[in-house]
């Protein structure tokens, strides 16, 4: 009588869709919610899901239904102590005091949020949503040099080891058909007269002998159609495709001078892992170059990036060689795209600003995909500052940006990299 | 009797396999058999955790269009079962023919043997018998229908834009309680009728709406007559349904759309008027078909523990002051009320025959047969609910009146009381008295087309908040300005909510 069905293998995730179609209605408090989440994270598990709440007004779905007030009268289960005419003090509105509850018109509704997990996939989609790296498009053309073979049909040329045995033999076949069709036709009239004169009383004997040799002669010729001829070859054929180089390399610039303190680190290193998640969703392979400096630059590893205090003087200039030459020798920039992070507080000796701007102007920015320096203080702005703002003027690849405090962060980093109007 | 006793009893898991489970279906179809319950075919499909909160998500149809609001609750239901706020019920059935019950993959054989005679047998003769699903459901088509309209919407979707199609579904949402006809039966057509009326319908429907649209100048007597005309007619409960047919901008696609939630919504209808019912009568079957099973021999005495604690479970009812009261539970009041009728029948007391003279003493499957077939939660309680049983709840009742500084104390359970808290508890579960009357009153449809629906208050209670909200999206299905009035004890008219809500301060 029953049917017993397993279901256990068909697909779940039904209410994927669903799901979907909810994230995106409420896309702009989710948003809101995200961003807020950004600044208030530690910065280890800044790339995991995230807790979602949105006030649940937002998201009601409105019914006609019942309101406070009016005359009601409910029943309810275990009486332990009233009787008829007993007076119940009413209790504190909000309290539920036996109203309603359980029933399909009660909306109950409360003041909480609706709280919900996404994925971190989810998340990131959402963190990084109308964002794209810059200056991507005019660069890509006159820099590819990856190459990926591909198949791209056949040929009637090539090597052996490419023989394509199917599509060869086909066309022999083709080509004995159409070789040897017309002289079978032939040979097919021919043996039907020679069977009829046999047939035939009285027939001509000489007639027969002719014919026996014309029919011998065509099967001769038949057979010498070649079985495969070079003419028959077919080879795969492969082609070259050009592609972008998925490889980009993140250079990490950090003055750790005395007057970068550990707030003034971190809010740094918030930017680095935003602008490193980011980059990870273009780039496969995403190498990342710490070099810190006061006045003399060093390349070191992430723990020592971050932790390590040093005091003395700025020479932000001993950064920009070394990061030059690291690229030179190990991050080609035909082969590499390059991103350059600086964080610094502004401060650096008066004399070597405009050293900095020769270097940037001429060995550096003409090779990176984007320089972004993020100044972070409160204070008036230093030569630095200013020579940068001077070559934002020329290149388009270099942003200077300004942060005073955690939560500008997130907001600058979608400011640098907005996607530009077409 | 002798005999069966001595018969291998089932293996009680607790694992189940495929076989195990075919053995006990049948046996519980026997038996189920014995009690004449009559069922629609049983399709028993073996589902997972996850794709039982895909089941919750969509309330338990196994085929749905898509909208967002069935994201939202699956999002609440996943999030309530993985901090553990909430365990998943362990059965869903649908009222389809044949009848699709779903089993979790987690449970012991106990809890799936539990299951099939719940809801296989239980559930499934509710649906088959019962008045209320026999007039207003056609459980033969609503597979087919869900069908229909998953294609239908995804096909609009395509062409008109998902936002479009969005927030039509969203208005027909907030107005899907109204979609239903609670007093005029309908009458039966078949799926493949429904799909060819459906085309004939978009075709015709447009001319439908003329009266609305008539331009044609009329003498200054003709117009006097038809400004004293009402339209509609009478006052019309079922909104969405004049929505469908008269509101006056509606395209064709968005007509058919706002007729596939209607027709969900009547599906349900008879869902939420049985609740008691229905799930007493499941209740009270698996207990009764499980003991018998057990009275034979063929069940241990681990799986009846295990069931016992489980049902248990299921029919407790906490007492208004325990920090778990939320109300009556249905479990509890149905299972109670069908046993407490079968003691009826079986072993009347006096006072027994006094209330129940009909019945005391009589055969109790045919009573219990005869009660599930032809009642509703409201005249179920009304009709059947005995002094005994208000005896063992402790039923009373509460007035609150807002005019009075005290809640007082209405009836309890003694002499007096019986009757007033069997009408007021029947009352209770009365979807006229719970659903806020709201009917189509007047179209202008002289002027400017503006919709008023009237609101007669039940006892003085007031529109909850949320109707300004309401009201924004019979708007938006209308397109001309819509009124809400409501009609005091005292026939005063006045106008609570309007849209645009300009008017609302005019």
């Amino acid at each position: 009588m029953a049917n017993f069905i397993d279901r256990r293998l068909n697909a779940k995730g039904k209410s994927t869709v669903n799901r979907q179609r909810f994230i995106n209605r409420y896309k702009q408090q989710i948003k809101k919610a995200v961003s807020d989440a950004v600044t208030r994270r530690s910065v280890t598990d800044i790339d995991k899901g995230e807790k979602i709440s949105i006030p649940t007004r937002d998201i009601s779905e409105p019914i006609f239904h019942q309101g406070q007030g009016g005359v009601r009268e409910r029943v309810h289960p275990g009486n332990d102590q009233f009787t008829r005419g007993d007076k119940i003090e009413r209790p504190p509105a909000g309290g539920g005091g036996g109203s309603g509850s359980g029933e399909a018109s009660d909306s109950g509704e409360g003041q909480d949020d609706f709280v919900f997990q996404i994925s971190k996939d989810e998340y990131l989609e959402l963190l990084f949503e109308d964002l794209e790296l810059p200056n991507l498009q005019k660069n890509r053309l006159n820099k590819l040099v990856e190459y990926q073979t591909y198949r791209a049909g056949y040929t009637t040329d090539g090597v052996p080891t490419n023989i394509n045995i199917v599509r060869s033999l086909r066309s022999s076949l083709a080509r004995r058909t159409a070789m040897t069709a017309g002289k079978k036709r032939e040979l097919h009239a021919l043996e039907q007269e020679l069977t009829e004169l046999q047939n035939t009383v009285g027939a001509s004997a000489d007639r027969i002998l002719a014919l026996k040799d014309q029919i011998e002669e065509l099967k001769q010729k038949i057979k010498k159609v070649p079985f495969i001829d070079t003419f028959d070859l077919r080879f795969n054929n492969f082609a070259k495709r050009e592609i972008p180089t998925s490889q980009a390399v993140m250079f990490c610039l950090m003055d750790v001078s005395g007057s970068m303190d550990q707030a003034t680190k971190d809010m740094a290193k918030r930017f680095y892992i935003l602008l490193y998640l980011f980059l990870t969703r273009t780039y496969k392979n995403l190498e990342v170059v710490y070099i810190r400096h006061h006045t003399q630059a060093k390349e070191v590893d992430e723990h020592e990036f971050f932790y390590s205090q040093e005091t003395g003087g700025t020479i932000v200039s001993s950064a920009l060689k070394l990061m030059h030459e690291i690229q030179q020798k190990r991050y080609p920039a035909e082969e590499w795209n390059i991103y350059v992070a600086q964080a610094s507080d502004g401060d650096n000796w008066a004399d070597d600003s405009p050293l900095c701007y020769q270097l940037l102007e001429k060995q550096i920015l003409p090779f990176v995909r984007y320089f972004s320096y993020i100044e972070i203080t409160n204070r008036a702005h230093q030569t630095l500052w200013r020579e940068y703002e001077q070559l934002t003027e020329n290149f388009d690849n270099m942003a200077v940006r300004n942060i005073r405090q955690v939560e500008d962060i997130y907001p600058v980093f979608r400011e640098l990299f907005k996607k530009q109007a077409v | 009797m002798a005999k069966s006793k001595q018969r291998q009893p089932l293996s009680d898991g607790p694992e189940w396999t495929f076989e195990l489970l075919q053995s006990y279906e049948q046996e519980i179809a026997r038996v189920a058999a014995h009690y004449r319950l009559n069922t629609y075919p049983n399709q028993i499909e073996i589902i997972t955790a996850e794709q039982m909160m895909d089941a919750y998500a969509s309330v338990g149809m196994p085929i749905g269009y898509t909208h967002w609001s069935f994201g939202k609750r699956f999002i609440e239901t996943e999030q309530g079962y993985k901090r553990g706020q909430m365990g998943l019920a362990y059965e869903i059935v649908i009222n389809s023919d044949p009848c699709i019950a779903y089993l979790m993959e987690e449970n012991t054989i106990t809890m799936q043997a539990l299951v099939i005679a719940h809801a296989c047998y239980g559930h499934n003769s509710f649906f088959k018998n019962n008045y209320l699903f026999k007039t207003w459901t056609d459980a033969s088509s609503i597979i087919d229908y869900l069908v229909f309209a998953k294609q239908y919407i995804s096909q609009c979707e395509r062409r008109y834009g998902v936002e479009e199609v969005e927030s039509i579904l969203d208005s027909c949402h907030a107005l899907m309680n109204y979609g239903v006809d609670r007093y005029k039966r309908p009458a039966h057509i078949s799926f493949k009728e429904e799909q060819l009326r459906q085309q004939e319908r978009e075709a015709y429907l447009q001319s439908q709406v003329n009266d609305l649209w008539r331009t044609i100048p009329m003498k200054p007597a003709e117009l006097k007559l038809m400004a004293d005309k009402c339209f509609p007619p009478e006052p019309q409960e079922n909104i969405l349904y004049f929505i469908e047919k008269k509101a006056p901008l509606l395209e064709l696609w968005q007509r058919e759309v706002v007729r596939i939630v209607r027709k969900l919504g009547q599906y349900f209808y008879p869902q939420r008027q049985t609740q008691v019912m229905n799930e007493g009568w499941a209740t009270f079957w698996h207990y009764t078909l499980l003991n018998h099973l057990y009275d034979e021999g063929l069940l241990t005495d681990r799986f009846m523990l295990e069931f016992l604690q489980s049902h248990t479970n299921v029919v407790a009812q906490p007492a208004y002051n325990s920090p778990y009261y939320s109300g009556i539970n249905p479990y509890a009041l149905g299972f109670n009320m069908f046993c407490d009728i079968r003691r009826i029948c079986e072993h009347p007391t006096d006072e027994d025959r006094r209330w129940f003279p009909d019945i005391a003493g009589s055969n109790w499957l045919d009573t219990l047969h005869f009660a599930m077939q032809n009642f509703k939660d409201e005249s179920f309680i009304s009709q059947y609910l005995s002094p005994n049983l208000i005896r063992k709840f402790k039923l009373f009742s509460v007035l609150d009146d807002e005019r009075q500084e005290y809640l007082s104390v209405s009836a309890i359970h003694n002499e007096q009381g019986y009757h007033e808290i069997r009408q007021m508890l029947s009352s209770q579960y009365n979807l006229s008295n719970n659903e806020p009357n709201i009917q189509v009153y007047n179209v202008n449809v002289n002027g400017d087309r503006a919709l008023t629906l009237r609101y007669i208050p039940n006892h003085g209670i007031p529109l909850a908040n949320s109707r300004n909200e309401v009201l924004k999206h019979l708007h938006r299905l209308w397109k001309f300005d819509v009124f809400l009035e409501q009609m005091d004890d005292d026939g005063e008219l006045k106008i609570i909510a309007a849209c645009p809500e300009k008017h609302a301060a005019a």
